[in-house]
């Protein structure tokens, strides 16, 4: 697929050094100009000199080393930074956590091995919510990464690290993972571009589970275009991960620039109480957007919307209780000064290693998944998601997608929803619905409030990403959120 | 089928003995571990050599069901005439140990792959009818190896993951046992149908594991874990009846507890009582979607062998021989195999003797199996017995060659000159024992019957043992 630069970045001076997204094309175009080194180089430059903490690790002298050895494919010597919670061997993985601290993968995830395949070059491992928990990146280990559009302000999470290293134009591209909607919250924040794949498209052999239900791993780039480049590597079936499907398709195929004929449905639910009036009017202008190119819109309703949340949060922090069990600092990872007995070494490592939310949420989930309340909250909380499914697949039967706000707000200040976890849980209500259905969804940038960015979300049928794709694509080519930038220092 | 059951099975007794048992068996006949793709050929390699990320629970590993393991088990469950699931799913049981790499196991809880069978073992009064609640599959965790052998004494621990991932198949059976001894023979009925399948070769150590649960009318119940051989198995119950009776007689109370069997001392001890029992919190795994196996079964039935019961009941209407050598051929498969290729050859009675009586004697005391002999040489032997060329004590005396130094009947028959005296030199032998013993032969003559029996020993050393002795008496006999 040839790859040719937009206007709205053409204009922009032929430096690579501008402050600006910066685009694959453009990449690609640097290191024919110049060579895939220099261009890794550049990027490792500005990743090491940057403010936001979107990266926290870095290996200069092997991303150097792969750029000198690239050898074709066609992401052929662009960098690319990768969430932390997906394994890359012999580059530590730490999920924003002190538990895995020193923990060097042996084998390379799934979506590594495909980027390596492609000629990608891994520049670093970008900063997280330890364990992929939470909507600010702020529980991280290593600190809270920094909106780039405004550094008193959360970069969204849990992915946060990912949107904001592409926002910064650090990198043009960059993996993250969406368990509730930690992909497109940070895309939302940051002015980015992120999907959230359906479950089952992109294999998890290699991410550390979080939610293993629920997640799926989830492609960040500045634009449309490059983050369907990206999603088209990285989809497809891998018998590692029996949860994967069969099938290849080129999404490349969907970027089409044309809505005629599209149906979106506008579910009332996702502009409820908390629904800042900035982000309400600009999702209703970008369905009135892709009305005047053809689409045609309809209210639609999704009772169970209400309960997603509860269930949400309930699943994700049972499965969080047992995934999470491997952490006992035995073979990698954490390890205190004094070994006792067995438990009580187990408990000492994990007391230290664990941050305040991620106990809370073994905690909760241990609970919830006790003899006794098992019924109460987990197998009930199933069964809300089975209705929310339904939800979707009723919404879905006469319309192609849905819009709704990414998030109901901009991105609001650090330390300002930390405290409270049960409002900052709140902040999801729009995002975790398709986590729980396993639908596709987007979020790319529809307008701006006070500077910041806004999100808009398309979602859609199970395993119809064209649809969504075509819709994002044409909304984008029609607008130009996207090609704005914050001023990086 | 329970109500059936339990009619078939009073109580012995008024000690009201209850026995079930919870069996831990390996499907190491698998080429693989049942979520990756590890050898288990492990057990004469170092440890942790035969690792993955997926064995070794590495974060972000993912677990992909061994079909052949799905296959294996359904055959199981059909031998023990179990019903198939239509569908069936793992769970999660989530607990801490040292050996448990991911915190949790993956075994199955509520759609167990297979259910409700049973299986008829020889017990206390006759044949009876255990059933087995359920067989379901799981992953074995790793192995702790202590330090100087002992979890008390030892200064650290290593842990061994070659074992974990290794498909088990745990088979629970409902308390339908009433004596150690009933337990034994279950355990050992069950190993014999497990060779029958070739599914689990159960010689390799921690191949099958017991775990007994035993109560007594008026107690609770106790379970004793990990128990490493039938023996043991026997063993343990055997303390755990005296020691709850005891309790019991004194008026004291059999608490629902775990036990542990210490097999060097005979005795069990209290490992945890109920208030410390784990709340597991199973819950759906959700990295192996379920499967859908209602029509495996079918498929599966075909390819069924003959199983232990049906083959014990040819032998005995093929081959007419007695009931209890046809269990003795068929307990084990190998050794049906043998006698199999050796009864279409000769005479199949003859063969059944030989080789269930003498030649299993001889290779259990020199603890070796049936591989050690050549169908070949047993049908050359019987063939000689049968055409009363050579003694029984000759054809022990070969077999017995034969293991210890090798050979064929052939050359050691020529080597120890063990065909049967001609006519001509017993009789010559009868003559001259007769002349050269006159007074065994008067005291005979007097009265006296066992002086005759001299004589005979006297012709059978001058015939090198080859003379029938039956036949050397009646010729003494026929000449005084």
């Amino acid at each position: 697929m040839p790859l040719k630069p937009r206007t709205a970045i053409s204009r922009l001076p032929g430096s690579y050094e501008v402050n600006a997204l910066i685009t694959v094309s453009q990449t690609l175009q640097a290191i024919q100009d110049s060579s895939a080194e220099e261009v890794v180089d550049k990027c490792l430059e500005r990743i090491e000199g940057s403010k936001y903490n979107a990266i926290i690790k870095v290996t200069r002298d092997e991303a150097l080393e792969a750029a000198r050895n690239v050898n074709g494919g066609p992401l052929a010597g662009v960098p690319i930074a990768i969430k932390d919670n997906i394994s890359t061997i012999g580059m530590e993985t730490t999920c924003g956590s002190r538990i895995l601290s020193g923990y060097i993968p042996p084998y390379d995830a799934h979506v590594i091995e495909r980027l390596k395949e492609a000629g990608a070059i891994i520049v670093g491992k970008a900063n997280m919510d330890e364990f992929a928990m939470g909507t600010s990146t702020e529980s991280s280990c290593y600190g809270p990464t920094l909106n780039p559009w405004e550094t008193e302000c959360v970069p969204g999470g849990s992915s946060g690290g990912s949107a904001a290293t592409v926002a910064a134009g650090e990198v043009p591209l960059a993996l993250g993972s969406d368990t509730g909607g930690s992909v497109r919250c940070p895309a939302s924040f940051c002015g980015v571009v992120g999907l959230k794949p359906t479950y089952g498209l992109i294999s998890r052999y290699g991410l550390i589970s979080y939610a293993n239900s629920l997640e799926q791993i989830g492609p960040i780039a500045s634009n449309v275009e490059d983050m369907t480049l990206l999603f088209n590597l990285i989809a497809g079936h891998d018998p590692r991960d029996s949860t994967s499907v069969p099938g290849e398709k080129d999404y490349t195929k969907a970027l089409v620039n044309d809505v005629k004929g599209l149906k979106i449905g506008v579910p009332k639910e996702y502009f409820g109480e908390g629904t800042e009036p900035a982000v309400e009017r600009s999702v209703w202008e970008a369905v009135h957007t892709l009305e005047s190119l053809g689409a045609s819109w309809k209210e639609v309703v999704m009772p169970h919307t209400k309960y997603a949340l509860a269930a949400y949060y309930v699943i994700a922090m049972s499965e969080a209780s047992s995934n999470l069990a491997r952490f006992d600092g035995m073979r990698y990872g954490l390890r205190l000064e004094k070994d006792h007995d067995w438990h009580t070494t187990y408990s000492e490592i994990r007391a230290a290693g664990f941050g305040e939310e991620v106990k809370r949420r073994i905690l909760l989930g241990t609970y919830a998944l006790s003899a006794g309340y098992m019924d109460k909250y987990y197998l009930k909380a199933l069964k809300v998601r089975t209705l929310v499914k339904q939800d979707f697949e009723r919404a879905l039967k006469d319309t192609d997608v849905l819009i709704a706000p990414t998030m109901p707000a901009p991105a609001f200040k650090l330390g300002e929803k930390i405290s409270d976890p049960l409002t900052l849980y709140l902040a999801d209500v729009n995002t975790v619905p398709i986590n729980l259905a396993g639908v596709p969804s987007i979020s790319l940038p529809c307008g701006f409030s006070d500077g910041l960015p806004i999100g808009l979300q398309i979602i859609g049928r199970h395993f119809d990403e064209e649809t969504v794709l075509r819709t994002a694509y044409t909304f984008e080519q029609n607008t130009d959120f996207h090609t704005r930038s914050p001023e990086v220092a | 089928m329970p109500e059936e059951s339990l009619k078939l099975r009073p109580y012995q007794d008024e000690t009201g003995v209850m026995i079930g048992l919870e069996i831990h068996v390996q499907l190491n006949k698998l080429n693989t571990k049942i979520f990756c793709g590890c050898s288990l050929d492990y057990h004469d390699d170092g440890p942790n050599t035969h690792t993955c990320p997926v064995c070794l629970g590495l974060p972000g590993s993912l677990p992909v069901i061994n079909r052949k393991a799905v296959e294996y088990s359904i055959k199981v469950g059909l031998a023990l005439n179990c019903s198939i699931q239509e569908h069936t799913q793992f769970y999660r049981k989530n607990y801490y140990y040292p050996d448990l790499p991911k915190g949790f196991q993956i075994t199955q809880y509520d759609y167990p792959i297979t259910s409700n069978g049973n299986i008829m073992i020889e017990g206390e009064d006759g044949e009876v009818r255990i059933r087995i609640n359920r067989a379901h599959m799981e992953e074995d965790p790793g192995r702790l190896v202590h330090e100087g052998g002992s979890i008390e004494r030892s200064k650290y621990t290593f842990i061994d993951y070659n074992r974990s991932g290794v498909a088990l198949l745990e088979i629970v059976t409902e308390p339908d046992l009433r004596s150690p001894k009933e337990a034994r023979r279950f355990l050992d009925k069950l190993r014999n149908i497990l060779e029958y399948l070739d599914v689990s070769d159960t010689t390799l150590e921690g191949s099958m594991r017991v775990d007994a649960n035993i109560s007594l009318a008026g107690g609770s119940r106790a379970e004793v874990k990990n128990i490493s051989s039938h023996k043991g198995a026997e063993r343990a119950l055997l303390f755990e009846i005296v020691r709850q009776k005891n309790m019991l007689r004194r008026g004291g109370t059999v608490v629902q507890e775990t036990r542990h069997f210490d097999e060097a001392r005979g005795v069990t001890v209290s490992l945890r009582t109920k208030e410390e029992a784990h709340d597991y919190r199973y819950f759906p795994e959700a990295d192996l979607v379920p499967l859908r196996v209602a029509d495996w079964g079918p498929e599966i039935a075909k390819t069924l062998p003959e199983l232990p019961d049906a083959r014990r009941q040819r032998f005995i209407s093929t081959y007419h021989i007695t009931d209890d050598h046809a269990k003795s051929l068929t307990s084990e498969k190998k050794v049906a195999d043998f006698y199999e290729k050796v009864a279409g050859r000769v005479d199949p009675k003859l063969a059944a003797v030989w080789t269930a009586d003498v030649l299993k004697g001889e290779l259990n005391y020199r603890d070796i199996g049936i591989d050690a002999f050549k169908t070949e040489d047993i049908v050359q032997l019987v063939s000689l017995l049968s055409e009363d060329k050579i003694t029984e004590q000759s054809g022990i005396q070969i077999i017995r060659t034969i293991l210890n130094e090798g050979g064929s009947p052939d050359n050691i028959i020529e080597a120890e000159g063990l065909l049967k005296a001609e006519g001509d030199i017993v009789t010559n032998a009868v003559e001259e024992a007769i002349s050269e013993n006159p007074q065994p032969v008067a005291d005979y003559q007097n009265g006296k019957p066992e002086a005759l029996n001299f004589v005979v020993g006297q012709v059978m050393k001058k015939t090198k043992g080859r003379a029938d002795a039956k036949l050397v008496r009646e010729l003494i006999l026929q000449k005084i």
